[in-house]
């Protein structure tokens, strides 16, 4: 596993989750320590989202434990474990497309612990993403693909997450807007965020993250840092196309 | 800053109607009310005046259920069952004291203290049923909420049916007549103002994010489940609140006047006017009471109940026509501000066409 350098702030055990008599994982575990990006790879259907599904509380795993910060969280329900600091932009991005830009942050910041922070946090996210605030009155419905995207990431900072699940942030844009992406997750990241990145970009978030996890048919196949990952030969013929 | 206050009142400030929010406008609307309700019967005649009365009890009537079915997006198919929920309380309550303490009942003052008291337990009462019906099936997701309320009004009609302190199948009759114009306008004043206070604050956000996507709301920290059974319970409320001003109108209650056909005409309502705009369940109340009524000759003419085949096919037009309904999503103040925007550009065209010909004179 990952050499231990601190308690790590998330940590999955053995956990299974059933979808009807469908296994999406079968006894996955990993660590995600405080501050770095950890990627999440695989193939389609091999149980990155349903991982996340399970961490967020969207899905209770059958068996297993998640601990958050040292405190199991599964069968918490969803809405709180977003208080506890942890907060997930969900596949498919779920922007709130009948409502404008400045509404979905401010959804975003329902659960936030402080809402002092409020004005703060909504600066915070316009200045990393300064075509939201040029759009904030506008419908996020008339938002191109990559600024909803922007939107779903900016809108989960609003609640001030200690620890970020994205789930594949660049499906569906073109390649430059997938680099800003990249790009802001580092900032968000160095900015003190610990990030859970899944994506289909293997290459790319390998790049960005500090650890990566390749996932297969719902086990974890292989793990390891991320830049070991990007140099073994069975990897890049896997899921780097090489 | 102005993000700081708009977040704070939680109200549009750019909506021109925003400042008809405030209480004080609302007041003077409900003593213009009362001072109407003295000069109004004698006005309108009969005939007229009965329908503006079902009118002001079934923009209450739709304008609660927008809050479920359009603003929080659950579709829910028993508000005539609240409806009788409260109607039957407030009535059992107003019939027993009037053979009790006819002193009272007959005082002016007390008898409508006691009215607006019955009317507000009847709301609670249909609260309550609203809780019991909507907690088991609004935790789960899609379309149980139909059938669940479905199954709820049928259940409850056969209840008052079987029930015989309030009348079985003859129902109760002997009500008093206490709902009028001023009672039944001022509810619906209220009603209008507390749906439109509530889907305006950030608790209606809550609302409307459940309705634009549940998941994602769930991510966001809300709880989705609580948001949907308390919009559920406040739909039930006035619905019931309606039920006792119905009651109070028509004098006599009986179970088949709150069979599904009443629901599905609230519906009709909702849809109608725009499943998400206030205006738009006024507007359709209004328009569709006046409708019925219109139609009941047409209707005693030939012996058959014309009305719903009118109501779907009016429905199905609208589907046709204009799928979103009259207003959609947007309010009357969206519109005016609208058309106030789109007179703006014209004057600026005005006034730039004038300039160049005023150059070439100079
Ligand atoms: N709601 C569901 N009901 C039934 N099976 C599901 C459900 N969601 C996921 N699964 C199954 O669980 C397995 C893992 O799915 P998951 O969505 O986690 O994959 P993924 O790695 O995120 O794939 P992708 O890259 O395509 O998003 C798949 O076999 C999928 O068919
Ligand atoms: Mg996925």
């Amino acid at each position: 596993m990952t050499p231990v350098k601190n308690e790590p702030v998330l940590s999955i055990k053995d956990v299974s989750v059933f979808y009807g008599i469908i296994q999406g994982l079968h006894n996955v575990s990993f660590d995600v320590q405080k501050g770095e990006i950890v990627t999440l790879v695989g193939a389609n259907g091999a149980g990155k989202s349903t991982t996340l599904r399970a961490i967020s509380g969207l899905v209770k795993p059958k068996t297993g434990q998640i601990n958050f910060k040292g405190e199991n969280i599964v069968g918490v329900p969803a809405h709180d474990i977003v208080r506890k600091g942890l907060c997930q932009a969900p596949e498919g991005r779920g922007i709130f497309l009948n409502l404008s830009v400045a509404e979905n942050m401010d959804l975003g910041a329902w659960a936030a612990p402080d809402k002092g922070a409020y004005q703060a946090n909504m600066d915070k996210g316009f200045q990393l993403f300064p075509r939201l605030k040029e759009r904030r009155k506008q419908l996020a419905g008339t938002l191109s693909g990559g600024e909803q995207q922007m939107l779903a990431i900016a809108r989960a900072l609003m609640s001030q997450p200690e620890v970020l699940l994205l789930d594949e942030p660049s499906l569906g844009l073109a390649p430059q807007i997938i680099e800003k992406i990249f790009e802001i997750i580092t900032d968000i990241n160095k900015s003190g965020v610990t990030i859970l990145l899944v994506e289909q970009n293997a290459l790319q978030a390998l790049q960005i993250a500090h650890y990566g996890i390749v996932f297969e048919t719902g086990m974890i196949k292989t793990h390891g840092k991320a830049s070991e990952l990007l140099r073994s030969d069975e990897i890049r013929k896997a899921y780097l196309g090489d | 800053m102005k993000n700081k206050k708009q977040n704070k009142n939680a109200l549009n400030p750019t909506d021109p109607f925003c400042g008809f929010a405030s209480l004080r406008w609302w007041l003077l609307a409900v003593a213009v009310v009362w001072v109407l309700n003295s000069i109004l019967p004698d006005l309108m005649g009969p005939y007229y005046f009965q329908i503006l009365i079902l009118a002001g009890i079934n923009v209450i009537l739709a304008v609660s259920l927008n809050l479920v079915n359009g603003f929080t997006g659950q579709f829910s198919m028993g508000h005539a069952g609240f409806m009788s929920v409260g109607g039957y309380i407030s009535a059992y309550i107003t019939t027993q004291l009037i053979v009790s303490h006819p002193e009272i009942m007959n005082d002016a003052i007390l008898g409508s203290a006691v009215f607006v008291g019955s009317l507000l337990l009847g709301g609670l009462g249909a609260t309550c049923t609203g809780y019991l019906v909507g907690l088991p099936s609004l935790r789960l997701r899609g379309d149980y909420l139909a059938i669940v309320t479905l199954g709820f009004g049928e259940i409850i009609r056969v209840v008052f049916l079987n029930m015989d302190a309030v009348g079985g199948a003859r129902g109760l009759s002997g009500i008093m007549q206490f709902s009028s114009f001023g009672w039944v306008f001022t509810l619906a004043i209220f009603t209008v103002f507390t749906v439109w206070r509530v889907v305006h604050s950030a608790q209606g956000r809550v609302l409307l994010s459940i309705r634009e996507d549940e998941i994602a709301a769930t991510a966001m920290g809300v709880n989705t489940t609580q948001g949907k059974v308390r919009a559920f319970a406040m739909g039930a409320f006035f619905a019931g609140v309606a039920g006792g001003l119905f009651a109070h109108y028509l004098t006599i209650m009986s179970p088949g006047t709150f069979d599904f056909n009443r629901s599905f005409e609230i519906i009709i309502m909702v849809v109608l006017g725009g499943m998400g705009s206030i205006s738009g369940s006024v507007v359709a109340a209004v328009l569709l009471t006046s409708l019925k009524e219109a139609l009941r000759p047409l209707q005693q003419l030939t012996g058959v109940d014309l009305r719903m085949v009118i109501y779907s096919l009016v429905l199905i037009t609208m589907m046709l026509a204009r799928p979103s309904g009259i207003f959609g999503t947007r309010e009357i103040g969206d519109i005016y501000r609208d058309w106030r925007a789109g007179k703006a550009p014209k004057d600026a065209k005005k006034l730039k066409a004038s300039t160049p010909s005023k150059g070439g004179a100079a």
